[in-house]
């Protein structure tokens, strides 16, 4: 079995296995951020270059690193290779410019997304962008598209990661909406404005990192900070029925899948639990959810990015001292 | 005029006729090749030193023993013919007029490869060239060089063209495949590699017009012979399509050695700068390739004279260097604007950028809209710091090559002009005086 080492820490993973997936399986100190990789969906990943990390010595056989810096979400490791992810400045800017790229056309409306305290580049921006933008040109916007009665389409706020694509062709035959156009005008629609009705479309809420795709039944209801999350059950014919609903006072306002430390929901529900099941009675409830560190609504929620870049000190620390004992 | 191997006959009379071509040596290539066996084929390919003339010249021998040979599993051959880089016109040249020779090398190149169904991709645009080049197949079938047991050598191949709908993406191997297969031209990730995993997943090898045709020739004289024309490990003869500010714009034949100097001023060729005026900059390998200065065009940093070559161009790296590319040689005179020059091209790629991967799709918008106020006269001057910030973070972070060819023209530019782009940005009055001679969308004419 390959063994790979990240930022200093060696692990022996499976063959097959990508680097990201070694990171995270590493700890979340150094796992490298991904938007559109997604562990559930095959052939994702690779496009939003956010997960870049530096491989500086390919494998046992061959010491030389690679020339580019590569995806970490699709590149696999092999035995002996050497990955720098945070304790690489050179990784760190490059990682800095692909968010700034995601930024300079987001419309940053996040006081009305729905999606803002659960948004993944609003925490990207927070751990690896800068404070300020220096575009000072008419942000990109996009006609909006009404594609059904469940899921609002905001493509102005599309990072184009491909995710919610993705699940509509994995999870249901017959994929209504894909992606249309070409380079920065290139849009997520359904072609010609079909709506999208399946019996699980709901997924792609879910599944979107950004506010782009929000639940149609939750428009403006409530910010999700307010909101208390738990977990429940229920038997249903068509999915596991294994959800998380999201509280108000004794309202449930919101059903989503249940979502695992990276963002990714464990199973997938259908339209049925999420949209149509509104009451406490519907639900078998398990106990308050436990709530994962891509989240606001934890507490001390940006503790880790400390840790994240202690751990780069603290090892450039080490190499600094082996260097200097080595002179 | 150095040695001509493709363009020999190129002024003969009716050449895109089966029977005069025929009456010119053709098909005698594919005659020697189907007895031989495929694998001396390949061979003698290695031994040519046939580098691939679609930009990046890799060794086509090395890249055709790559190809994975499953049991049981079809093998594909795909002429890359979506030629869209800006200034590169050789192979609608050799298509258009000699459709003929890269249907015999597409014969002899499945051969070599086992390859029982092979595809030409041609640009959308090059409609002309695409019922050209079916006329010049409907012909072959009917002599029987195409089909059923190709010349009674009991060696079976299909090959059609398809016309791709004009997306300069689809020139990269992995977005034409998936052009080819009726999708998005996105290119694919890497790995697999196309030898591995290409068109429907099968092994395939994707070449270039121009390597296609030139397998003609090497089975014609053999690899050995072949190899000694050129210089070092620039074998053989490049079309290059010379335009800009020149007496004789047009694709030229040379032998790989030649000195950009005579290549320039030489009658045969270029014919030296228009109007008697001074050099200012050559985009020597097409729009993608470092922009260089004229006196660095001409000889290295070291100094010597720097010829056409893959290995003289790229002398130096890119400090002082540049490639030779697809051979898209673009000359610009003392006149012309090299920073309009760059707003040109960095419009193209923006425009051409498929979308798919965030550097490439936010970051080509943004250079062009930074260049866009430069040469409006509102440039600031933070903005020269800021593209080349923009640029280093494209260049290297991207899926495919089109990050990169979209950032070494900026990354170029200000490298030797810097001088150029504070001065529009110093006297933004000074602008309308400038001439450039692209057609422009917004733009006024040029002042005469």
């Amino acid at each position: 079995m390959p063994k790979v080492t990240i930022d200093g820490r060696e692990i022996e993973v499976q063959k097959g296995t990508t680097i990201l997936q070694a990171a995270r399986m590493l700890g979340p100190d150094v796992a490298p951020p991904a938007m559109c990789y997604y562990s559930k969906l095959k052939t994702s990943g690779g496009y939003c270059r956010t997960c870049i990390v530096r491989v500086t010595k390919m494998n046992s056989q061959n010491p030389n690193p690679m020339p580019k810096p590569v995806a970490s979400c699709r590149t696999e490791v092999m035995d002996g290779m050497e990955v720098v992810n945070f304790t690489s400045p050179e990784v760190l800017e490059a990682r800095k410019g692909v968010v700034e790229f995601l930024l300079i056309n987001h419309p940053l409306d996040c006081p009305v997304c729905d999606q803002a305290g659960e948004c993944h580049l609003q925490d990207l921006g927070y751990e690896h962008g800068a404070s300020t933008t220096r575009y000072d040109f008419e942000r990109r916007e996009f006609d909006k598209i009404d594609i059904g009665p469940y899921v609002q389409l905001h493509m102005t706020r599309c990072i184009l990661c491909y995710r919610c694509v993705k699940t509509a062709d994995q999870l249901t035959d017959g994929r209504v909406h894909g992606v249309i156009n070409r380079g920065d005008v290139a849009e997520i629609s359904t072609y010609i404005q079909n709506s999208i009705e399946n019996e699980f479309s709901g997924n792609v809420i879910d599944v979107c990192p950004v506010g782009a795709l929000t639940d149609k039944t939750f428009r403006f209801k409530s910010r999700v900070w307010f909101t208390k999350p738990v977990d429940a059950h229920r038997n249903c014919t068509k999915c596991s029925g294994k959800v998380r609903l999201w509280f108000k006072g004794s309202d449930v306002l919101r059903v989503t899948a249940r979502k695992d430390q990276w963002g990714e929901v464990e199973d997938w529900i259908c339209n049925d639990c999420r949209f149509d099941h509104k009451k406490v009675s519907d639900w078998n409830i398990e106990g308050p959810s436990p709530i994962s560190h891509h989240s606001v609504i934890s507490q001390n929620h940006y503790e880790l990015v400390k840790l994240k870049l202690e751990t780069g000190k603290k090892l450039n620390e080490v190499k600094g001292k082996k260097k200097e004992s080595a002179k | 005029m150095g040695k001509q191997l493709l363009l020999e006959h190129v002024n003969v009379p009716g050449i895109e006729k089966l029977d005069v071509y025929r009456a010119h040596g053709g098909y005698k290539a594919l005659e020697k090749a189907l007895r031989m066996k495929p694998d001396e084929l390949v061979e003698e390919v290695k031994k040519s030193g046939l580098r691939g003339r679609g930009g990046a010249g890799f060794p086509t021998g090395m890249k055709w023993s790559f190809l994975a040979k499953p049991e049981g599993v079809p093998r594909h051959l795909v002429c890359n013919a979506d030629e869209s880089e800006p200034g590169t016109f050789k192979d609608r040249y050799l298509m258009s007029h000699l459709p003929h020779l890269l249907v015999e090398g597409m014969i002899v190149s499945s051969f070599a490869l086992g390859a029982n169904t092979s595809y030409i991709y041609i640009r959308g645009e090059l409609l002309y060239v695409y019922h050209i080049l079916e006329k010049a197949i409907a012909e072959a079938y009917a002599a029987g060089l195409l089909g059923k047991n190709i010349l009674g050598s009991g060696y079976d191949l299909d090959l059609y063209v398809q016309p791709g709908g004009g997306a300069y993406i689809c020139g990269e191997e992995t977005a034409l495949i998936e052009s080819l297969e009726g999708k998005r031209g996105n290119p694919r990730i890497k790995p697999p590699f196309p030898a591995v995993a290409g068109v429907w997943g099968r092994p395939t090898v994707v070449n270039n017009v121009e390597t296609i045709a030139a397998t003609v020739p090497i089975v014609n004289m053999g690899g050995e012979e072949y190899a000694k024309i050129g210089i070092g490990k620039s074998t053989g003869t490049k079309l290059i399509s010379a335009c800009g500010h020149i007496n004789k714009p047009g694709v030229y034949e040379i032998e790989l050695g030649l000195p950009v100097e005579e290549f320039l001023n030489s009658d045969q060729y270029c014919g030296g700068v228009k109007n008697g005026r001074k050099l200012k900059a050559v985009v020597a390998g097409g729009s993608s390739v470092p922009i260089l200065p004229a006196d660095l065009i001409l000889t290295t940093a070291k100094g010597e004279p720097r010829l056409m070559s893959y290995e003289s161009l790229a002398d130096g790296g890119f400090q002082t260097g540049t490639m030779l590319g697809s051979g898209g040689f673009i000359v610009l005179d003392e006149t012309a604007s090299v920073v309009k020059n760059l707003w040109n091209f960095t419009r193209f790629y923006h425009h051409e950028s498929c979308g798919q991967c965030s550097p490439c799709r936010e970051g080509t918008g943004w250079m062009e809209k930074v260049l866009h106020r430069i040469v409006e006269g509102h440039g600031k001057p933070e903005d020269i710091d800021l593209l080349w910030d923009i640029q280093s973070k494209i260049d290297g972070k991207t899926i495919c090559p089109l990050g990169d060819a979209a950032s070494w023209p900026v990354a170029s530019a200000i490298r030797h002009f810097r001088a150029e782009f504070e001065e529009y940005i110093k006297h933004p009055e000074k602008i309308k005086d400038v001439k450039h001679y692209y057609s422009v969308r917004n733009q006024t004419a040029p002042v005469a």
